[in-house]
């Protein structure tokens, strides 16, 4: 070992920013009160705090802060709206809408949602990893409650046309929800502009700490509500008991409040760098492809698949100092690979090669630039080694091998 | 998760990587897996006509660390063994000598089968059917 380390991982979570590390320390020993203990200044302070934190989240989406509900990361934000807004408008209608990409937390939210006998239709992407706007129209019928749509992938960084989504759900009355965990802090993020009514995203993900994130839920016009999943004390207007998480959303807002001012720069670093490395590759590696339009993409993120090289074997052969992440299968105990890339329709040879680099406000030109240097390497001794690279390079048809399946 | 040095080593500097004629009666070829599975392995030996021990093994392997690390192991265990000595080779001593972790071993008993495979090659090839290989299709 010995050797600098590379984060290119920042999809899965952010290093939380020093910056938000100071502004959290106060809170666990010095100001260490309950913000729900209205009767002394222990508690006072503590809820003067959530509420400073409350107030830079809702700025940095731009909605009122008393929509803002606490919760302890993205995945319970996805489930209480998706299984609160079943439960709520359950005497409206039954029916709800969402895509085959999405994260698992709200897919499996969406599974309960079946299983509590609701009806869910998954709609499928194009190539590009988009939607098809006729698709979702077609679907929507007079029991659809709520349509549920990522804002940007967590495995692509595709970006979803949130304004056209958002207008057909106005047309047809229905609620939009979106999971906007990889978008918000990134780039600018506005729900109330393109018509979403609930929001999901957490701050681990923007430089903040782990195990606390938000729903935003909109007040008027419609005055959206959501049934509590969790019970107890009647914390956040009684939508999510529980005492808060006081430094960790102090974190949160002071991310936010970082990310207000610092976002656009960090967007046109890094997609300078970005593309750096994905001209790199692409321009010294055959059979490279990426995954996903470059068009309607986050800045900072590639996925990119290389043919007849296996991920995790690719990996492996830089992750003692790089890390990146793959959808291939053998990253997890299943024989299947990323669900994400095989809803794009990548062949079987494409979904296991893939590699997804996630940039972040901490990468620098010295770490992309090793990072061209050791993939290549690594793509190219994972081909002299793989037996269907030299098939391939004979011409021999791949497809054509009956090959023995265990 | 963590590997082994031994795994590391074989996975960094694989031995025996390579190709040998397919078409040749003294070599027998092996592959097993599927690209959907997500690894595919070719194993290949050489057989000395009079002495029936392996002289040569070669492989190339599509997969991920502990496959292609339990390929190149499968290759120097098979160099010099006699074609039955080679067929004792148990995917559980490849998982004891790599340390292989839980979720790996069947990347191991890819090896194993691809070992298997290669002989059965060689002896149809050669007109052996011996109670082993009619047991090592199963
Ligand atoms: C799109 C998306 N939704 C939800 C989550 C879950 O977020 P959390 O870890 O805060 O529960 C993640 C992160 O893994 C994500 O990428
Ligand atoms: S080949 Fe699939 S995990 Fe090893």
């Amino acid at each position: 070992m010995g050797q600098r380390l590379i984060y290119l991982d920042n999809n899965a979570t952010t290093p939380t920013d020093p910056r938000v590390v100071e502004a959290m320390i106060p809170y666990f020993h010095e100001i260490p009160g309950n913000a729900a203990s209205r009767n002394h200044p222990f508690g006072w302070a503590a809820e003067q705090a959530v509420d400073n934190a409350r107030k830079q989240i809702a700025d940095l989406v731009n909605v009122d802060e008393r929509e803002i509900i606490f919760t302890s990361g993205a995945t319970e934000s996805d489930n209480l709206a998706i299984k609160g807004v079943f439960e709520m408008y359950q005497r409206k209608g039954d029916h709800i809408i969402t895509v085959k990409t999405e994260h698992k937390a709200v897919l499996d939210a969406c599974a309960k949602v079946e299983k509590m006998g609701g009806k869910v239709t998954y709609l499928d992407v194009q190539r590009n990893g988009l939607i098809r706007l006729e698709d979702l129209e077609a679907a929507i019928t007079d029991k659809t409650v709520l349509v549920s749509i990522m804002w940007a992938n967590n495995e692509t960084g595709v970006i979803q046309p949130m304004k056209e989504i958002g207008d057909i759900c106005a047309k047809h009355g229905v609620l939009f929800m979106s999971d906007a965990t990889q978008a918000v802090g990134k780039i600018p993020v506005d729900p109330k502009a393109v018509g979403v009514h609930l929001m999901a995203f957490t701050s681990h993900k923007m430089y903040g700490p782990k195990g606390v994130g938000a729903l935003f839920v909109n007040r008027k016009s419609p005055r959206v509500k959501v049934t509590s999943q969790m019970d107890g004390g009647g914390h956040e207007r009684g939508m999510r008991s529980g005492t808060l998480n006081v430094p960790g959303i102090v974190g949160f807002g002071k991310a936010a409040e970082l990310a207000k001012e610092e976002m656009q720069q960090d967007a046109e670093r890094l997609s300078k760098l970005r593309d750096k490395l994905e001209s790199a590759l692409m321009g010294s590696l055959e059979e490279a492809y990426v995954n996903g339009t470059r068009e309607s993409r986050m800045p900072h993120v590639t996925n990119i698949s290389f043919k007849h090289v296996e991920g995790e074997g690719l990996m492996m052969t830089f992750n003692q100092n790089i890390a990146v992440s793959s959808g291939s299968a053998c990253t997890s105990a299943s024989l299947e690979p990323s669900y994400v890339l095989v809803a794009l329709g990548l062949g079987d040879d494409l979904a296991h090669s893939s590699l997804r680099f996630s940039l972040g406000r901490f990468t620098t030109e010295e770490d992309i630039d090793e990072t061209i240097a050791k993939v290549t390497e690594g793509v190219n001794h994972m081909r002299d080694i793989s037996p269907i690279w030299e098939m391939y390079k004979e011409g021999i048809d791949i497809d054509a091998i009956e090959w023995s399946e265990h | 998760m963590a590997y082994s040095e031994k795994l590391l080593d074989h996975f960094k500097n694989p031995r025996n990587v390579g190709t040998l004629d397919k078409n040749s009666t003294s070599v027998g070829t092996g592959l097993v897996g599927a690209p959907e599975c997500g690894d595919v392995m070719r194993l290949q030996i050489e057989v000395d006509p009079i002495t029936k021990k392996i002289t040569e093994a070669k492989f190339k392997t599509f997969g991920c660390g502990s496959a292609i690390a339990s390929s190149s192991l499968a290759t120097e265990w098979l160099k010099g063994k006699t074609v039955d000595e080679a067929l004792a080779i148990d995917n559980m001593a490849i998982v004891e000598e790599l340390a292989l972790p839980p979720v790996k071993i069947h990347c191991s008993v890819l090896a194993e089968d691809a070992i298997k495979g290669a002989i059965k090659d060689y002896q149809a090839k050669n007109g052996v059917q011996t109670a082993e290989s009619i047991a090592a299709s199963h």
